[in-house]
């Protein structure tokens, strides 16, 4: 059964090695770091500073299905539901907080003339009269922020061993994930008095007592996001540098050797696994707070597939390709979508193909064959 | 009530049991997940839309037949593609399984565009047969819709079609031969590349059918396949992916249980539980629910 | 002698065909069995269910005062019993050096796998067996890229590093040239001081080299046991190999 998992294996050099990659990944955070950090907030505008902290928020699962996918040798397609976990629980502290400040928000207007005070907008609207139980820990904030740190990586790690352990595994294991992340899609538009259903929720005004419209506070949070990346970045690589990293490959290319050398092989993807709805769930997070949004539309199949090429785009070996092909794809998509709307699909679609069948390492992958033409030449 | 209920299962059923017998060929012997399938079923729905407009300009006098003409159109133009899609992409994936699902994903999604931009951006409807307008009146209070029955029908003679060609013909017993054994029937000389190209065809051809079928039931709009893909996925590894009859097994189940749970919940939200109690009890069955025990 | 391994009344059924039928045999310690038989006569199936690769229908495995048959592959693993496989299975991407490395029972859970450094020792031993299985000039190549011969004898690296008490060894000499044999047969005599191992194995010149014991399965089923003498003059040995 899980057969597949271990025949993937298109031609490429699995570990950090003293290739491109390797490079790349060595000074690649110190240049990625500069870049984030004074060329594009010095570059930029407010505005395209905004659209540059939302690309860099699908940076995060895409860093995490390096490891995942890359490494660990799991393709899951359901990363936009641990992207949705930390999105709508950070929106709910959001929606809350803005819902107990009665002069700043229009919803609480609404509530109170509807005589319902510190309800969410479009509960009232659903005409749901209390606050359903599982809001209430998200009026705080030290509940919210752990929760998103927390609740994510175990599911995730439940879900992984579970399956993983069954020997539920390769293309059974990522249908898994698809069929899980359109549950969640699926239930967050049916339960529109709980969750704002298709709209999502949005309208918020402050993070603790920060006005979010505010252009201090939009350079402030692309930094905290900036930081965070690179802070994932750096777990991601201090995970494959460790031994931990080369179990990983050995686990992803022979799964069976690996348990008869004496790895609980499932318990290793799990945490693998765990590890990259940690990083999604942070990515959507912080997507929530500056984009104002936490949306179904992020959640299914389709947001979920897309981080995926995010990935795939910079290398599925590349944590740092990663980040850059987060960025390009996304770009592509914003410059797409003010220029000409409808080849945006196309476009996307053929990437898939393009990229699987001529570039299985990414832009990651052509950095490497260049290094190695100038090794032979020069 | 019952019985109602029980038949509308049963139209269900049989637009799942031909998409997933569609994938679940090419999944289950050839390991190719063609993420691309719900954009067949689409193209079939497409071709059966465009063949009752067709019938309408042309030859109205025979619309009654169109839809007939609309199945048979539909498995070709299916077919067809999925032939060229193999030789031009899948043959190159076989050994990157995870990698088809990306690589047929972004198909589905050029696909989709195509018909947005081609056909209708809106769902479109066709028209029905007046034999098919009839209600089969059983008793006073139950009465089958005719075009469901129709469907039933349509995928029962499928399933016994694909069934009959695998396991009666010689072109069939090729695909047995290739898929149980790579090595052993290259070395006695069948040509694989054709085989599997055929292989692909047919089930690309079975989701033409199902949205033949689907025509019957619903609009179809762009993203109507996409809709679908999950459930037809959920389907074929629910009955185990090696054989065809724990398909049709798993098929009529979740087609079943989508309608009493639908019964009972909001639709979305039944197809949200079906799908996690699917999940759930492939924890207990890991290999499906109809596989049987097979040495590895 | 004591037993390290005690086999009972095993039987495994795939669809019905019994591989291994009701087999009860058992292995001391410090002692090389060698396990004939022709083809289909459940000499893998049952180094399988010893492993752990296949759960027994029903029967017992015992190993020191484990019940192997009610444990998963890694904690038997961890137990004491090491598995060569049939075809080199070994991990083609990492060097030979992260392969022995990797083998080591050292840090087998995540967290430790995760902030485990190296000492001088620990590279000592990695650089040893290299030397036992001579690949100490290779330890920088890539797995994937060595001869069939030295992918069997890095595979027999890694089980040393794992320190077994009992080594299965299924078809060590398979696909290996003359002198290659001689080496392996060498070296397995040399790994058999201090632990038992079980080796299956076709190739009979390859058994005379090796064998203290052997067993002969036929149809599931132990058929004969002794020396190599013994078995060979063996009545129904002989009508089983030839045929009548």
């Amino acid at each position: 059964m899980d057969k597949a998992a271990t025949t993937e294996k298109p031609e490429f050099n699995p570990t950090l090695a003293s290739t491109a990659v390797g490079m790349l990944e060595r000074f690649g955070v110190v240049v990625l770091g500069v870049l984030l950090l004074l060329v594009v907030p010095l570059s930029l505008d407010v505005f395209r500073l905004g659209l540059a902290a939302k690309y860099l928020c699908f940076a995060f699962p895409a860093v995490g299905i390096v490891l995942i996918w890359g490494y660990g040798g799991i393709l899951s397609l359901g990363q936009g539901m641990f992207f949705g976990m930390g999105s709508y629980m950070m929106a709910m502290f959001l929606k809350l907080e803005s819902a107990a400040n009665p002069d700043s928000s229009s919803g609480t207007a609404l509530s109170a003339f509807f005589g319902a005070a510190g309800l969410p907008d479009f509960m009232v609207w659903n005409s749901i009269e209390e606050l359903p139980w599982f809001w209430e820990p998200f009026h705080h904030v030290w509940i919210t922020i752990p929760a998103i740190i927390i609740l994510p990586p175990l599911v995730a790690f439940i879900l992984g061993y579970v399956n993983f352990r069954n020997r539920v595994g390769g293309v059974y294991f990522t249908i898994v994930t698809l069929a899980i992340a359109a549950i969640m899609a699926i239930v967050i538009i049916g339960q529109q008095g709980y969750t704002g259903g298709i709209n999502g929720i949005t309208d918020f005004k402050t993070f603790m007592g920060l006005d979010l419209d505010n252009d201090t506070a939009k350079y402030v949070m692309y930094f905290i996001t900036v930081v965070l990346l690179l802070l994932a970045v750096l777990v991601g690589r201090f995970i494959l540098k460790s031994l931990l990293g080369r179990v990983l490959v050995a686990i992803r290319d022979q799964e069976d050797r690996a348990r008869f050398s004496g790895y609980d092989s499932a318990m290793f993807k799990a945490f693998v696994f765990a590890v990259g709805a940690l990083f999604a769930s942070v990515g959507g997070a912080m997507f929530t707070i500056q984009v104002g949004l936490a949306s179904p539309s992020l959640v299914g199949i389709v947001p979920s597939i897309e981080m995926v090429i995010y990935a795939a785009v910079g290398g599925r070996l590349s944590l740092i390709g990663a980040v850059y092909g987060a960025f390009l794809v996304n770009g592509a998509k914003t410059f797409f979508s003010e220029n000409f709307v409808e080849y945006w699909t196309y476009f996307i679609g053929a990437l898939y193909v393009f990229v699987v069948m001529f570039l299985p390492l990414g832009l990651a992958g052509i950095l490497d064959k260049l290094r190695d033409v100038g090794k032979r030449s020069g | 009530m019952f019985a109602l209920q029980a038949f509308t299962g049963l139209s269900v059923f049989s637009i799942l049991m031909l998409m997933a017998l569609g994938l679940a060929i090419v999944f289950g012997l050839m390991g190719v997940i063609n993420m691309a399938h719900g954009e067949l079923m689409a193209m079939g729905a497409y071709a059966t839309y465009g063949t009752s407009v067709l019938f309408e300009a042309y030859f109205p006098s025979l619309m009654s037949i169109y839809f007939i003409v609309g199945v048979v159109l539909a498995f070709f133009a299916t077919s067809v593609f999925g032939y060229f899609l193999e030789r031009s992409l899948i043959q190159f994936l076989y050994k990157r399984p995870l990698d088809t699902m990306l690589a047929t994903w972004g198909v589905g999604l050029i696909l989709q565009q195509l018909y947005r931009q081609f056909i209708n951006p809106r769902p479109v409807e066709v028209p029905t047969a007046s034999w098919l307008q009839g209600v089969w009146q059983v008793s006073e209070d139950v009465s089958f819709p005719m075009s469901r029955i129709f469907i039933v029908g349509l995928a029962f003679l499928t399933a016994t079609l694909v069934y009959l060609f695998l396991y009666r013909t010689r072109r069939g017993l090729l695909i047995r031969a290739v898929t149980q054994n790579r090595g052993m029937s290259g070395a006695i000389g069948i040509n694989q590349k054709r085989v599997d190209a055929y292989t692909f065809a047919l089930g690309c051809g079975l989701a033409g059918i199902a949205g033949s079928s689907f025509t019957m039931l619903a609009s179809t709009a762009p993203d109507t396949g996409q809709a679908y893909i999950v459930d037809t996925f959920i389907v074929v590894v629910f009955g185990g992916v090696e054989s065809l009859l724990g398909t049709i097994m798993s098929a009529f189940f979740i087609g079943q249980m989508q309608t009493w749970f639908e019964f009972y919940l909001s639709g979305s939200m039944a197809r949200a539980g079906i799908l996690l109690l699917v999940i759930a009890v492939l924890y207990f069955r890991p290999n499906g629910l109809f596989a049987t025990k097979v040495r590895r | 002698m004591s037993k390290i391994l005690t086999v009972s009344d095993l039987t495994v059924s795939f669809d019905g065909f019994k591989a291994v039928d009701d087999l009860s045999f058992s292995v001391n310690r410090e002692e090389l069995r060698t396990v004939i038989g022709p083809n289909g006569a459940g000499k893998t199936t049952l180094l399988d269910m010893i492993c752990g690769k296949t759960k027994p229908t029903h029967g017992s495995i015992k190993f020191k005062d484990l019940e192997l048959s009610k444990m998963v592959e890694y904690q038997i693993t961890r137990a004491g019993v090491g598995r060569k496989f049939q075809t080199p299975s070994i991990y083609q991407d990492l060097t030979v050096f992260e392969n022995l490395e990797i083998s080591s029972p050292t840090e087998r859970s995540v967290f430790g796998a995760l902030f485990f450094e190296h000492t001088s020792e620990s590279r000592r031993k990695i650089e040893s067996v290299a030397e036992r299985i001579s690949l100490q000039g290779q330890l920088k190549t890539k797995a994937g890229k060595l001869s069939h011969g030295q992918k069997q004898w890095l595979e027999i690296g890694l089980l040393l590093m794992q320190e077994p008490d009992l080594l299965l060894l299924d078809e060590p000499v398979a696909g290996m040239s003359a002198r290659e044999r001689e080496l392996t047969a060498e070296l397995l005599n040399d790994i058999a001081t201090g632990r038992s191992l079980v080796v299956i194995e076709h190739d009979m010149v390859f058994v005379k080299m090796i064998a203290q014991t052997v067993t002969v399965l036929h149809q599931g089923k132990v058929l004969a046991e002794g020396s190599m003498d013994e078995v060979q003059n063996d009545e129904r040995v002989i009508e089983v190999y030839l045929g009548r």
